[in-house]
């Protein structure tokens, strides 16, 4: 079984803050927004490079949007950086109408997704965000799972010409994925071969899934884990492909079950291949303060739940 | 530039297209849109420096973006007749397939159109995306917007009002069409807006008034005002008072037709208030 190393825990904010200051370099149309968080979202350095191109817009998200969205109107490339809850319920409708529906080039770039967050608890804990941006059409979601990827995503997306919904997270996690790769939008990886069950992850939790299959492996449990970066346009051929070899499937994901990753999922299987599945992710819940350990227990998204949620579904084959 | 006569004959024409467009589907908003037609024409045809073809980044040419989208039927009847798109194309207002959707849209590629808009409150931000945009493209063009009086009910547009003043966006005129109506009723029963001007200055902008909104020569004379105090570090809002149904008697002065389509019979007194100029489409 092929197995992963940490190279050092980071965050994947700071992933984003990176791959900004690169683009800050390379690509003069691309412009940046915060709603006062440069500091959370890691955009320091593309603001003292480029003062010019960088928009402290203040605690008015709903502007930034529309801010971005009228930038895009003579060549721009706006990404706008504030936590996963004022990127996307918060300005739900701005970015509907005057970006998916206006078919603007808006990266919406959100940080602090998901239970990690911890302490600050659930009025900043977004676990919808996955489902407010995927439902609307044409728009572009990624979850990258590590501070190497999430630096490839942010540097890739403004390369794709249309609205993009990029989410990562605060606290630091492991770093496993190559340095300096090269980032497909919409394109699997996979990470594991296995021929038990497939393990489909998002965000963090791809981690944890590799985590899981060292404990599978230990019972003989060959599991082929997936990483899923890009929930929409979703590789359904790579999933298809994996189930048709071992028959079921579990996705994992920082995300409520209602609406997130697995639902895409479950979708492509009921179409396609009806396939037992079963979801790691919250349960129709908001989350809590707690440290995000605690939390990412609590509410059953670590590898520990991976691996039950495995046991489940292979009964059910 | 246009003499006023002419200017006169086509808002004239516009008043048809809007009664007209309307009258067809049995939907549509008449009120809003016949009381900003002098403004639209004279917007399009005297105020604005702008391409004959339709580009989306508009680089080198004055920007127009329309805020409260249900008045649709003016925006598209000036648009067409400013050659954007043909004129006969109107015929397509509000029907399945069509470019010209209820409220205006990118979606289906119309020219003219640079944002969708009819949620209300979203395109002050736009507006001043797009004067960023001009600025940092040193491209010395205006950005020009305009906004329903209800629309100013929305919270968006006052961190927009906010964010413009404290980043002295001095390349927009943002018109504000006070027309002290809304759907459920006058502005000032529904939720009175106060001062606007006091606002708008209170919050750092220059304001210009003009009080004849439905006067063509009042508005060109007041927009050469507002068109002068830009580049001065401020951004520039311009009152523009007009009555809501402007040009069809029985429609004015009420909201009663906000978003109502006259019937057959009110069509034909409408229309002979406002005898054919450039001909019908």
């Amino acid at each position: 079984m092929k197995t992963y190393t940490n190279t050092g825990s980071k965050d994947t904010r700071s992933g984003f803050g990176a791959g900004l200051t690169e683009l800050g370099q390379t690509n003069e149309n691309v412009v940046a927004l915060c709603a006062d968080l440069i500091g959370s979202l890691k955009m320091d350095d593309f603001k003292a490079n480029h003062p010019d191109r960088f928009f402290q817009v203040g605690i008015a998200e709903a502007n930034m949007i529309g801010l971005a969205a009228g930038l895009t109107i003579g060549g721009k490339i706006p990404f706008t950086g504030t936590f996963a809850n004022f990127s996307t319920g918060r300005v739900y409708d701005q970015i509907r109408q005057s970006v998916a529906y206006s078919g603007k080039n808006v990266k919406i770039c959100a940080s602090h997704a998901g239970l990690t967050l911890g302490e600050d608890g659930a009025t900043h804990q977004i676990l919808e965000d996955i489902g407010l941006m995927k439902m609307l059409p044409g728009m572009v979601v990624i979850n990258p799972c590590d501070y190497n990827q999430t630096k490839a995503a942010t540097i890739a997306i403004a390369e794709h010409n249309g609205p993009v919904y990029l989410r990562f997270g605060r606290p630091k996690v492991a770093n496993f994925t190559p340095e300096n790769q090269t980032f497909e939008i919409g394109k699997a990886l996979h990470l594991t071969e296995g021929s038990d069950v497939t393990i489909v992850a998002t965000g963090h939790l791809v981690w944890e899934a590799l985590e899981a299959t060292k404990e599978l492996n230990e019972k003989g449990v060959s599991a082929e884990v997936i990483n899923i970066h890009t929930i929409k346009p979703l590789d359904d051929k790579a999933i298809l492909e994996s189930v048709s070899k071992t028959g079921c499937i579990v996705t994992a994901e920082e995300h409520n079950h209602l609406g997130g990753l697995g639902e895409s999922v479950a979708r492509v299987l009921a179409t396609n291949r009806p396939t037992p599945q079963e979801f790691v992710a919250t349960n129709d819940t908001f989350g809590e303060s707690g440290t995000p350990a605690q939390l990412m227990e609590k509410y059953g998204l670590n590898s520990d739940a991976i691996v039950k949620a495995v046991e489940k579904v292979m009964k059910r084959k | 530039m246009a003499n006023i006569q002419q200017l006169e004959d086509l808002t004239t024409q516009v008043r048809r297209d809007i009664l007209r467009m309307v009258h067809k589907v049995n939907s549509g908003h008449p009120g809003g849109s016949l009381g900003c037609a002098e403004f639209f024409v004279a917007l399009y045809n005297d105020i604005m420096e702008r391409h004959d073809d339709f580009e989306m980044d508009g680089i080198g040419e004055d920007l127009f973006f329309l805020s409260n989208g249900h008045i649709s039927p003016v925006y598209y009847s000036v648009l067409a007749r400013s050659g954007y798109f043909p004129v006969e194309e109107l015929n397509t207002f509000r029907i399945i397939d069509s470019r010209l959707q209820g409220h205006p849209t990118t979606h289906e590629g119309l020219p003219g159109i640079r944002i969708a808009s009819g949620s209300l409150g979203q395109g002050m931000s736009v507006a001043l995306g797009a004067a960023q945009a001009k600025k940092l493209n040193n491209d010395s063009h205006l950005i020009y917007s305009l906004h329903g009086d209800g629309e100013l009910q929305e919270g968006q547009n006052w961190e927009a009002i906010m964010y413009a003043a404290g980043n002295n966006v001095d390349n927009i005129i943002a018109t504000i069409d006070l027309n002290g109506q809304q759907i459920d009723g006058p502005t000032d029963v529904v939720l009175p807006l106060g001062n606007v001007k006091e606002k708008f200055e209170a919050f750092g902008w220059t304001v210009i008034e003009i009080n004849q909104g439905n006067n063509l020569e009042e508005i060109l004379k007041g927009m050469k005002v507002a068109k002068s105090k830009t580049g001065q570090g401020k951004p520039v809002c311009v009152l523009l008072k007009t009555v809501m149904g402007n040009g069809v008697d029985f429609m004015m002065h009420t909201h009663a037709w906000h978003g109502k389509a006259p019937n057959d019979e009110q069509l034909e007194i409408g229309l002979a208030q406002n005898a054919e100029t450039l001909g019908d489409y």
